[in-house]
Order: C-alpha cells, then sequence, then structure tokens
C-alpha cells in the first residue's frame, strides 16, 4: 500500500535533508509536523522513520520510498514547466499536487516522455528510476533540444515546436525541416549548426525549440 | 529608380535574378550586364535593387537583380520586395540562382518558381566549390527531369554565362513540367484553385498554395481580383486550413523537399574527398569568441582606426583639405571675391567665415567625403567577405541585453559611416521595439565616420583622452540600451541567421556599392551642407547666432568649458562634424585643457544628432519619437558632460 500524500511529504524533506544536504536528521520543525502527527506515526509504523526527541531520522528501510517520493516530485516539477508550461509558484504548488499521482507505470511513462531527465527545473538532481537504468543499458537517446547535444554531435531534426507560424516558416525555407540530419559545430555564443552545406546561427530560444534525435 | 532607366528600358524584355542570399547572384548580374548599372531603393522601401541593360547578339534585355528570397512565401522586407518585383513586372525570363553545395536545399524554391508558372532558367552556381566538396552534379539529368534550361557554372570565373546568354536569347516559356503532391494534398489544392477565376501573374496552383498558407499579401490580391467570388475562395481556403490545422505548413514543406529528393535521384553523386579549405578554418576563428574578439578589434583597428582614421581622415583630409583648399582654391576664391564682390553681406555668404564656397563646399569636399568614402570601401569590403553575420552571431548575446539581436549589428556598425543612412536601415529590423532602440541608439552614442575622424584625430595627441572618451561612450551605450530595453515593452527579439561561407570579395562589386553608397551619400547630405552654411550666414549677419551661442554660455560653464566651446556646439547640430571641426579650431590655438578636450569631445559625440539624422528619425518614426529622443539625448548629453568634468577634476585625471 501506498503510503500517505502527507507522510510522502514529510520524506521527501527528510531525503533532502539527509541526502542533500548532509545532515543526519531533520528537526521536527523543518519538516512541519509536531511529534504525534498522524503521518509521522504512519511512518514509524511501518519503520521508515524513526524519532528521537525532536528529531526525526531515515531508516534504511525507509530510504527507497523516499528516493522515489523525491524523483517522482521532481519529475512532476518537469512536467508542469516544461510540458504544461506553468512557471513559477503555480508550477511549484501544482507540482505537489500531482507528485502523489504519479505511482508505478505512470511516472515511468512521463519519465520516458520526458526523455529520462536528470535535473528539476531548479537544477536537483532527480534520482533515475528502473525506466532510466534500462535506457541507459540500451544506449536509448530520445529527442532532445538542440540544446543538449555538444559540439560535434550529430542528429536528425525530429520536429520544431515554435508556436509562431513566422518563425517555423522561415526555419522551415532556410532548409531546418524535420528529417533533416544536422550537425552542432558551436554552442556559445549563438548555436551554430550545419545542415547539408549551409551553417546556421540561431539563440537559445530558438535552439530550445528546435528538437533532434540524437544519431 | 523609374527615372534612371531611359525610356526604351521599360519595353525591353525583362530578365529577372533571383534566390537564396550569397548565390553569387550580385556576380552573375554584373557579368551579365557589363557596366550599365545602376543601383537604388525600391520605390518606398530601404531595399537596393540594381538595374542594368545587357546585350545578346544585338538584342537588348533589362535585368533586374532582386534582394535575396528563400522561398516565394516573404517573411522580411527584402523578400517581399523580391516578390512584388515578381508579381509587377512581366518577366521574359526568371533566372534562379542557387548554390551547387546546397542544391537540395534551395531546389523547392526553384519547384515553387516553376509551380508558379514563371518562365524559370536555373543557374547552378558555385560548381567548383562543389567538386572540392566532392560533389558530381548531373546537370544535363536535373534539365530533363524539371523541365526548364539549367546551367552550371562558375560566375566568378563567367563559366556557364556563354550558355545562358544562348539560352536567353531565345527563350521558349512554354514548356511546363507539373510536380505532383500525394493525393490528399493535391486534392485540397486543387479545390482552391478551382475556385479562383480571376487573372493572375501567377498560376492558380501556386496562389492556391499561397493562400493555404495565410499569405496575406496573395489574399488581398485575390480579393481586389476576384471581387464577390472571393467569398467562395475564402470558404474553401478557411475549410482546408482547419481541416489541416496541425501541419499544414509542414506538410507542404515536406511534400516539396520529397518531390526534390526524387528529382535529384541520381543527379548528385557525392564522394568522400571533401577537404577543409583554408577559409572554413578562418571561418571557425571568426565564430569561436575566444579567437573571434581579438580578430574584430583586429578589423576594428586597421579598417576603422588605420584606413578610415589614419588613411582617409588624415592623408586624403590633410591633402585636400591642407594643400588642395587652403593653399590653393580659397585664396584663389577669396581673391576673386574681394575684388568682384562689393556687398559685404554677399562676400560672406560666399567666401567669407562661413561661406558657402569656403565652409560649406570645402567641409563636405574635404573633410566629410574623403572619411565617408574610406569608411564605405572599408565596409563594402567586409559585407563582402560574409563576415558581418559572423559578427552578427557574436554580439547576439550582448545586444540582447540591450533589446535589440544580433541583426542589428549591419545598421550599428553603418552608423560609424553615417548615423543618417544607418536609421534609414533600422527599417530592415523586425519589431517596432528594435527599430526604436536602435534610433536612440544611434542618434546617441555612434558618432558617424565624419565626427569620429575629427575625435579621433583631435584626442589621440593627449594621452589617456582616448581611453577615457571610448570607456564612457561604450558605457552609456550599453547603459542607455539596457535601460530602454527595461522600459519599453515589447517582445523579446529571436535571432536566427544563415552564415555564408567566407570567400574573397569581387572588386567591381565592392567598387560599385561604395560608389553607389557615396553618391546616395552626396546627393542627400551636400544640400544640407549648403543650407547649414547660408543658415549660419544668415544667423551671423542678423546678430541671432551669437545670441544662441551666448544663451550657452551658462550650460559651457556647467561643463567646465571656454564660451568660445558653445560655436561648436551650434554647429554640431547642423553636422556633428561640423562641431567636432570646431573643437579642432579651438585645439589649435590652444584653449582647451586636456579635460575640457575630453569632457567637449564626449559631449558632442553624445549631443544631438545632425539636421540630417533628425530629419530621417521624423520621417521613419515621426514626430513625437523623434522629439522626445531629441530632447531626451540632448539633456543626457549635458548631464553626462557636467558629470564626466567634475569626476576627472576630482580624481586629477588626465590632468
Ligand atoms: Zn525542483
Ligand atoms: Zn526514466
Amino acid at each position: 500500500m501506498n503510503v500517505s500524500a502527507k507522510a510522502e511529504e514529510i520524506l521527501e524533506a527528510l531525503w533532502i535533508a539527509v541526502e542533500e544536504q548532509g545532515e543526519n536528521a531533520a528537526h521536527l520543525s523543518t519538516l512541519g509536523v509536531g511529534p504525534d502527527d498522524e503521518a509521522l506515526a504512519e511512518l514509524q509504523r511501518r519503520t521508515f522513520v524513526e524519532v528521537r526527541g525532536d528529531r526525526v531520522y531515515l531508516r534504511k528501510e525507509g530510504r527507497p520510498e523516499a528516493r522515489m517520493t523525491v524523483r517522482r516530485h521532481r519529475l512532476a516539477e518537469r512536467l508542469m514547466m516544461d510540458i504544461f508550461d506553468v512557471k513559477g509558484g503555480a508550477g511549484n504548488a501544482k507540482a505537489c499536487e500531482l507528485e502523489h499521482l504519479l505511482h508505478e507505470g505512470v511516472g515511468t511513462k512521463i519519465c520516458t516522455l520526458l526523455n529520462h531527465p536528470t535535473t528539476c527545473p531548479h537544477g536537483n538532481p532527480i534520482p533515475p528510476g528502473k525506466c532510466c537504468e534500462d535506457a541507459k543499458r540500451h544506449g536509448e537517446v530520445g529527442v532532445v533540444a538542440l540544446t543538449e547535444l555538444k559540439p560535434g554531435q550529430t542528429g536528425e531534426i525530429a520536429y520544431l515546436s515554435t508556436d509562431e507560424p513566422k518563425k517555423m516558416q522561415k526555419l522551415m525555407s532556410m532548409g531546418v525541416l524535420p528529417g533533416t540530419a544536422l550537425v552542432l559545430n558551436q554552442t556559445f555564443p549563438s548555436y551554430i549548426f550545419k545542415v547539408g552545406h549551409s551553417q546556421f546561427a540561431v539563440d537559445q530560444d530558438l535552439a530550445r525549440e528546435i528538437f533532434v534525435r540524437k544519431t | 529608380m523609374k527615372s534612371e532607366s531611359t525610356p526604351s528600358a521599360k519595353d525591353l524584355p525583362k530578365v529577372i535574378l533571383v534566390g537564396n542570399p550569397n548565390v553569387g547572384k550580385s556576380v552573375l548580374f554584373n557579368v551579365l550586364t557589363g557596366a550599365y548599372t545602376t543601383v537604388s531603393n525600391y520605390p518606398g522601401t530601404s531595399v537596393e535593387i540594381s538595374l542594368g541593360q545587357c546585350d545578346i547578339e544585338g538584342r537588348k534585355f533589362e535585368v533586374i537583380d532582386t534582394p535575396g528570397m528563400y522561398s516565394l512565401m516573404p517573411i522580411t522586407e527584402e523578400e517581399r520586395v523580391a516578390r512584388t518585383i515578381l508579381l509587377e513586372q512581366h518577366p521574359y525570363a526568371v533566372v534562379h540562382v542557387i548554390d551547387a553545395r546546397n542544391l537540395d536545399r534551395m531546389l523547392p524554391m526553384t519547384v515553387q518558381l516553376i509551380e508558379a508558372g514563371l518562365p524559370v532558367v536555373l543557374v547552378v552556381n558555385i560548381m567548383d566549390e562543389a567538386e572540392r566538396l566532392g560533389m558530381k552534379i548531373d546537370i544535363d539529368l536535373l534539365q530533363e527531369k524539371l523541365g526548364v534550361p539549367v546551367v552550371g557554372a562558375v560566375m566568378a570565373r563567367r563559366q556557364g554565362l556563354a550558355r545562358l546568354q544562348e539560352i536567353l536569347k531565345d527563350y521558349d516559356a512554354s514548356r511546363h513540367a507539373v510536380f505532383g503532391y500525394a493525393a490528399d494534398l493535391e486534392q485540397d489544392i486543387k479545390g482552391v484553385a478551382s475556385c479562383l477565376k480571376g487573372d493572375y501573374r501567377l498560376s492558380p496552383r501556386a496562389l492556391a498554395l499561397l493562400l493555404l498558407q495565410r499569405d496575406e499579401e496573395i489574399e488581398s490580391l485575390v480579393e481586389s481580383t476576384e471581387k464577390e467570388n472571393f467569398t467562395a475562395v475564402r470558404a474553401a481556403v478557411n475549410e482546408v486550413v482547419f481541416e489541416r490545422r496541425t501541419d499544414l505548413h509542414l506538410r507542404i514543406s515536406l511534400e516539396r523537399k520529397r518531390v526534390c529528393k526524387g528529382l535529384l535521384d541520381g543527379v548528385i553523386h557525392q564522394s568522400e574527398s571533401g577537404t577543409l579549405a583554408w577559409t572554413e578554418r578562418l571561418s571557425q576563428i571568426t565564430m569561436n569568441p575566444w579567437t573571434g574578439v581579438p580578430f574584430l578589434l583586429l578589423i576594428l583597428y586597421f579598417g576603422l582606426y588605420k584606413f578610415v582614421g589614419g588613411f582617409g581622415a588624415g592623408t586624403v583630409v590633410d591633402f585636400l583639405e591642407g594643400v588642395l583648399f587652403e593653399e590653393h582654391i580659397n585664396p584663389w576664391i577669396m581673391g576673386l571675391g574681394e575684388r568682384y564682390l562689393v556687398w559685404e553681406w554677399l562676400y560672406e555668404l560666399l567666401v567669407g567665415e562661413y561661406g558657402v564656397l569656403t565652409l560649406g563646399v570645402r567641409y563636405a569636399v574635404a573633410l566629410v567625403l574623403p572619411i565617408v568614402g574610406t569608411f564605405f570601401l572599408a565596409f563594402s569590403l567586409i559585407e563582402d567577405t560574409g563576415y558581418f553575420p559572423r559578427l552578427a552571431m557574436l554580439v547576439d548575446r550582448v545586444f540582447k541585453r540591450i533589446g535589440l539581436n544580433g541583426r542589428a549589428v549591419i545598421p550599428i556598425v553603418l552608423g560609424f559611416g553615417c548615423d543618417t543612412m544607418a536609421t534609414m536601415v533600422t527599417r530592415t529590423l523586425e519589431t517596432t521595439r528594435e527599430r526604436v532602440i536602435s534610433t536612440i541608439l544611434l542618434a546617441l552614442a555612434i558618432p558617424c565616420s565624419a565626427q569620429l575622424g575629427v575625435i579621433l584625430g583631435l584626442l589621440s595627441g593627449v594621452p589617456g583622452a582616448l581611453l577615457v572618451w571610448t570607456l564612457c561612450i561604450v558605457l552609456i551605450f550599453l547603459l542607455i540600451g539596457w535601460l530602454a530595453a527595461r522600459v519599453m515593452p515589447g517582445e523579446q527579439p529571436m535571432f536566427y541567421m544563415e552564415i555564408p561561407p567566407l570567400r574573397l570579395p569581387q572588386f567591381r562589386n565592392v567598387m560599385v556599392k561604395t560608389l553607389t553608397r557615396m553618391q546616395s551619400y552626396f546627393i542627400e547630405i551636400f544640400p544640407l551642407f549648403i543650407l547649414a552654411s547660408v543658415l549660419l550666414w544668415a544667423g551671423k549677419m542678423s546678430g541671432v547666432l551669437e545670441k544662441i551661442v551666448a544663451s550657452l554660455h551658462p550650460v559651457m560653464s556647467l561643463l567646465g568649458l571656454p564660451n568660445q566651446a558653445s560655436a561648436a556646439f551650434i554647429f554640431g547640430f547642423f553636422r556633428r562634424d561640423f562641431g567636432a571641426a570646431g573643437l579642432y579650431d579651438l585645439q589649435t590655438s590652444g584653449l582647451l585643457t586636456p579635460v575640457q578636450l575630453t569632457v567637449a569631445a564626449v559631449t558632442l559625440t553624445l549631443f544631438v544628432p545632425c539636421i540630417a539624422q533628425f530629419l530621417m528619425m521624423k520621417k521613419e518614426r515621426g514626430w513625437r519619437v523623434s522629439l522626445s529622443i531629441l530632447v531626451f539625448v540632448s539633456i543626457l548629453a549635458f548631464t553626462s558632460g557636467a558629470l564626466l568634468n567634475r569626476f576627472l577634476l576630482m580624481t586629477g585625471l588626465l590632468s
């Protein structure tokens, strides 16, 4: 059975404190719960955590669950901000609601859709799931924005995601078309890539809207 | 444009050159037309087009070189002009020039042109470079598949010219290939095309495609031609557009690409023997920020400082001004004046201190022309190497901070030649916001070559002054740009540009461009010099000038400058370089300390644009915007000058 939403929040905060901030435990007040909080009791019952005085320790048994909670939260953030385009506070709030729905299969599907992201929009690491490990083992590469390529890498243009028809037409008439092979030559100060024997320069914003399949 | 072509030229059969930028179109134009060329702006735009005539075995043709276009569907002003020419002129032949190396990428436009029912001749240019890359192109097979004449060429070496002339001599446009798209798309195109009843230059098929892609100009053209029937056309178009709302543009592009792939099947043979040419290596150097910035500084040093500043503003000006005018022309004219001009006012008007001949003509011919001329020569030379797109990508990030994008580098650089002309060129920028911001920056912080020449000459004698001046101007340029970008609402500009290969400029091409720019500069500016002289003369004779000059005295004391300097500022409005030259006089008579000189130079550089630039601003941006810029720039110039004066005196720098 899954733990409750409240308990997930606690595990998440605990993981961040212990794994990412190098503490050995978290204070009750940092977790925002009282000593006889119901969710905390639930976690103790499952032996996921241990409470000594006003400090909460993450037990070995609770680690996998905590790790997955953090993963789900950060995947939810990516989904919100990259796909639904809900940014800032609203994005964070929605991500917090959404993360509790991403169990099992759903999380895997979203992770694959997002091409197994390694960091959340705030730059914090997303603990890899089984899907990520599998993809890595099989050397799968999904579709990524041009900004994810390194100079010298090649790819095939998968799609253009710009919402401005004019810009899209411009790119297409210059020969930047889905199905065309491309080589990235340079990433700073602008993105320079070669299509056929021609070179193009685009800025970072536009490079984010050109999606390529790495080859 | 019209006035320059001879009356008979209108009746000549028209050969129109079209194609992407950087495919050697203007080289072809030059070898076709020889010496009979006029370059001018297309009516109502800032887009340059070239007209010329060619003679093939006694038959005369008018040749029109259009601005670069990527497809029949225009996005930029250049492309719009190019298409308007295709729509409005009645072409005898449309010569589509493409780059052999990018045959696959450029052929879709050939297909579009043929589809439009235009009499197309395809010139596959730059075959030599393609061969170097290991490409072999079967021109005969391509011709057979396309159904229009195809010429393989290296126009820079006149290869293929004879064949093209032979084709043009008696071109038969009746042959016509039709390229089929996928059945479903084909049906939609036919559906819309069959609704069109009017008589058009372009084929119904091409029109239908453009209508489906929501081309507004074509829409209004069809609306005015079809009249009542347009409702039916619109309904047919809207239905398809909605049905295919997810991917129509993409679908059409991909279909064209598929058609081209079929056409090129067996035409291109690519072997893996391509070598990295030295131009590629140089290109990498110019684009890598670590080597590109030093490279830019080298260009600025040799191109601007040494060639324009040293040779143009130094050697040539010294000769024209110092030797030709001071020693020969002026004494002779003044002698004549003293003998024949008995009325003092006339004497003053023609050969006096601010005389039309002694001041107006002398400044225009001896001071400004050599500087502007050498600048335009350097600019055209650099332009033809293909360096500017590289510079644009290099500065894009910095320019984004000031609300512009890399493309704006071209008007800004041109501003160092002539701000008036550069203000006009801001038209080519995509958004109003970019246009206004670049207009402000041109008015404020970009000294034109004439002014720059004098300022460099003035300040180079004082150690450190040039550095302080440069820092001040760069700082204010960035600061005001940054503020303007924050204050002015509007979307962030996007940057995308094709980077053409670097190439050696063609001598003739560079000369034609330089002379054209100098000519239009002279036609536009020369009358203003004369006008300025007359106004100054009238001011002097009536005593108004003295009053205005006196009214600036408090401002001068604020800047810590001697009262005589106010004359330089008044002149500055008539021509920015007049002002700088006024300082030159003060400097040579030893009236300025290094601090005063620097403060005056900075203030003058920032100060009000010259009359010509102001009028151009008014024309481009309207009264409200241009007057606001005028007031803003004046206040900012004097404030910065006063602050700089305090700062320099306090820190004891330069003194
Ligand atoms: Zn996050
Ligand atoms: Zn995954």
